[in-house]
């Protein structure tokens, strides 16, 4: 019975770790993908102005730059991005506007046939209507910007915008899909395109907002990142050139820092308050195994055995249940873990949503989960038997023989 | 005899007075001979913008037909904008793009987006308005800019549709045009600033050759709109300002 406390509260603890370290860390590789890989590249100046998408301060030379990176991080993936903003318009069979509205883009390389964007993105899971794009001078909107734009996969639209130099950019492009992110802040007015067709449009040959860096294990290290984001900015960055590259970890950019300490609080709160309620429930367990064999206790003290002996042996024996409870919680809760990591489905409770969040939320098993519940699994058990233990101590011969004559 | 020099130097200082407010214009007045200035019935105007990005400055050319608050603009260089005709009725521009065949019509808070990447929004550009129409002005003090000695006029709106609820001018006091000027928005923030220089005479008229214009809210050393030709009260033929021009 008190194996089985143990289990079930190991297998709890082991659970709760898994699904927290799966789905805010789901949310930060979201995050990377879309918005600001493990490190981003940018010109100083649109570093500082980063929110408003200044590609008029973009990167030139990137095609340089992009040598660089690959000669100095040799296992790093780099890619290139643009965001932009515009108008978008739909025309009537007259040519004149029939609809329109301000969206917001991102152009990425969807057409080179060494391209992982589109997989990065999972774009063909998002995809509603039509199909990827497969060649230039075509264009996938958000689904609900579609529908409000009345126009669906085979329309032309027509983007306005401002090139890179600031003059006014207006180009058609034919809508051949449409997708929903499931995040409000996506589908309102989003646009992908491919970046060679934005660079055409904007006037940004050689040139680029932003240049994404993922690190070669695919997960995102912060001291890994640093040190890379530092050796490039000694190298590369000159904070007198507005211009010269500037590069960024995740956890600096935006909100990313806060993000990734709350992330970190988060997870360490709800495993600490769950490991502490744990905790006193086993310890618990063990306090009342403890009393429920006090008059076992008593009889052994009246057969003379010495009361240090059967201390040690009560703790011994809580530390095997512990141990045993702890490995078949681990197992359960690891199980029950594995199923969780192919996720479960919030896309209807996100509707709403203006975060940049994925709408399929997963366990994720990680080398912690094989050890954070024999934390409290061993040491709950075994501090609750000792402290029942105390107990033994305060009992006298003479009392006991009257209890037993009882 | 110390009763009549006493008379004598209160009526002294009562004309010294009386005389300085009759010097002194009243806002409204001077906005009356602001808009004898620069404002028209109709106008054509053959200009080019100098824009000074972040980065590198570009020059757009254009010419363009006003009356009162309709407007009709072609973009003559540089070869990007050359063919691009812009139409503006009242609160709506139609845009015509000859790469794209396209007429796009641009309405509502989008005529205060930038024109061409400028400094300029459409509303500056394509507005001809009577100042004293859309306006109530008052006379807040006076300031020397280089020699010339200038009122400084606050100016309030009076209709809601205007692009900028207050206006700060710096009228030099003998031509009656503003060489300084300070734009708001309702909230009391400064949006744009602009300088008015090579003020010539056309006919009876003062006007400026070149107006230099800072948004506020953007980066770059802001645009130059520079006046190559300027006609006042020309006939607009009926078919320019309408939707047939643009194609």
């Amino acid at each position: 019975m008190p194996a089985l406390v143990v289990a079930i509260g190991v297998t709890l603890v082991v659970l709760m770790q898994c699904w927290v370290t799966g789905v805010l860390g789901d949310m930060i590789v979201f995050n990377a993908n879309f918005a600001t890989g493990h490190v981003k590249v940018m010109s100083q100046a649109y570093s500082e102005n980063v929110d408003q998408t200044p590609n008029d301060l973009a990167l030139l030379g990137t095609e340089e730059v992009l040598q660089n990176l690959s000669a100095d991080y040799p296992g790093m993936e780099w890619v290139e991005r643009i965001q932009f903003g515009g108008l978008v318009d739909s025309p009537d069979a007259y040519g004149e506007t029939k609809a329109q509205g301000p969206g917001a883009g991102m152009a990425v390389d969807l057409l080179s046939p060494e391209s992982k964007e589109a997989e990065r993105l999972n774009l063909e899971k998002f995809l509603v209507r039509g199909r990827m794009i497969q060649a230039p001078g075509e264009i996938i909107l958000s689904d609900e910007f579609a529908t409000k734009l009345e126009v669906k996969p085979g329309d032309q639209v027509t983007l306005i915008s401002t090139t890179m130099y600031g003059a006014m950019s207006i180009t058609n492009f034919s809508v051949c899909g449409t997708i929903k992110f499931g995040a409000t802040a996506l589908d309102r007015g989003g646009i992908v395109a491919d970046i060679n067709s934005i660079r055409m449009a904007l006037d940004m040959q050689d040139a680029t907002g932003e240049i994404l860096g993922y690190l070669p294990e695919g997960d995102y290290d912060d001291l890994q990142a640093g040190a890379i984001s530092e050796a490039f900015n000694d190298k590369y960055n000159d904070t007198s050139d507005e211009f010269s590259p500037v590069m960024l970890t995740l956890r600096e950019q935006g909100t990313m820092t806060m993000y990734l300490d709350m992330v970190e609080y988060f997870r360490s709160i709800i495993i600490g308050i769950f490991m502490v309620a744990m905790a006193i429930v086993l310890w618990n367990s063990g306090l009342l195994g403890g009393l429920r064999r006090y008059g076992e206790m008593g009889l052994r003290i009246a057969i003379g055995e010495e009361k240090r002996h059967i201390y040690r042996s009560l703790i011994t024996e809580s530390l095997f249940i512990g141990l045993a409870g702890s490995v078949l919680g681990t197992a359960i809760g690891l199980f029950f873990a594995s199923l969780l990591t192919k996720g479960i489905d919030i896309g209807g409770m996100t509707g709403n949503s203006s975060m940049m969040m994925q709408s399929v939320m997963k366990a994720r098993i990680t080398p912690e989960a094989y050890y954070i519940g024999f934390i409290p699994g061993v040491l709950a058990t075994a501090l609750g038997t000792a402290l029942a233990g105390i107990g033994i101590f305060k009992r006298k011969t003479a009392q006991l023989f009257k209890e037993l004559q009882a | 005899m110390i009763q009549i020099k006493h008379k004598v130097q209160i009526i002294a200082l009562m004309l010294l007075i009386t005389g300085t407010l009759w010097a002194q214009p009243s806002g409204d007045e001077i906005l009356d001979r602001i808009d004898a200035n620069m404002s028209s019935d109709t106008r054509y105007v053959k200009s080019k913008m100098v824009i000074h990005g972040p980065r590198s400055s570009r020059t757009v050319e254009s010419e363009s037909w006003t009356e009162g608050t309709d407007s009709f603009t072609e973009y003559l260089a540089p070869a990007r904008e050359k063919g691009t005709k812009m139409l503006k009725l009242e609160d709506k521009l139609w845009i015509f793009s000859p790469s794209t065949d396209r007429t796009i019509q641009i309405s509502g808070h989008m005529l205060r987006q930038s024109v061409m990447g400028s400094d300029l929004s459409y509303e500056d550009m394509m507005d001809d308005r009577k100042l004293s129409d859309v306006y109530d002005a008052g006379v807040i003090g006076s300031e020397t800019i280089g020699e010339t000695e200038c009122w400084i006029v606050e100016m309030r709106a009076t209709e809601e549709d205007v692009a900028y609820q207050m206006r700060k001018l710096w009228v030099d006091q003998s031509r009656y045009i503003p060489l300084k000027e300070e734009l708001y928005a309702k909230s009391g923030k400064l949006l744009k600033k602009t300088e008015l220089s090579n003020i010539t005479k056309h006919g009876s008229r003062w006007y400026p050759g070149k107006i230099t214009f800072k948004d506020m809210l953007k980066q770059g050393a802001g645009t130059e709109f520079i006046v190559d030709e300027i006609i006042f009260d020309v006939e607009i033929p009926e078919h320019v300002l309408s939707k047939a021009s643009l194609r």
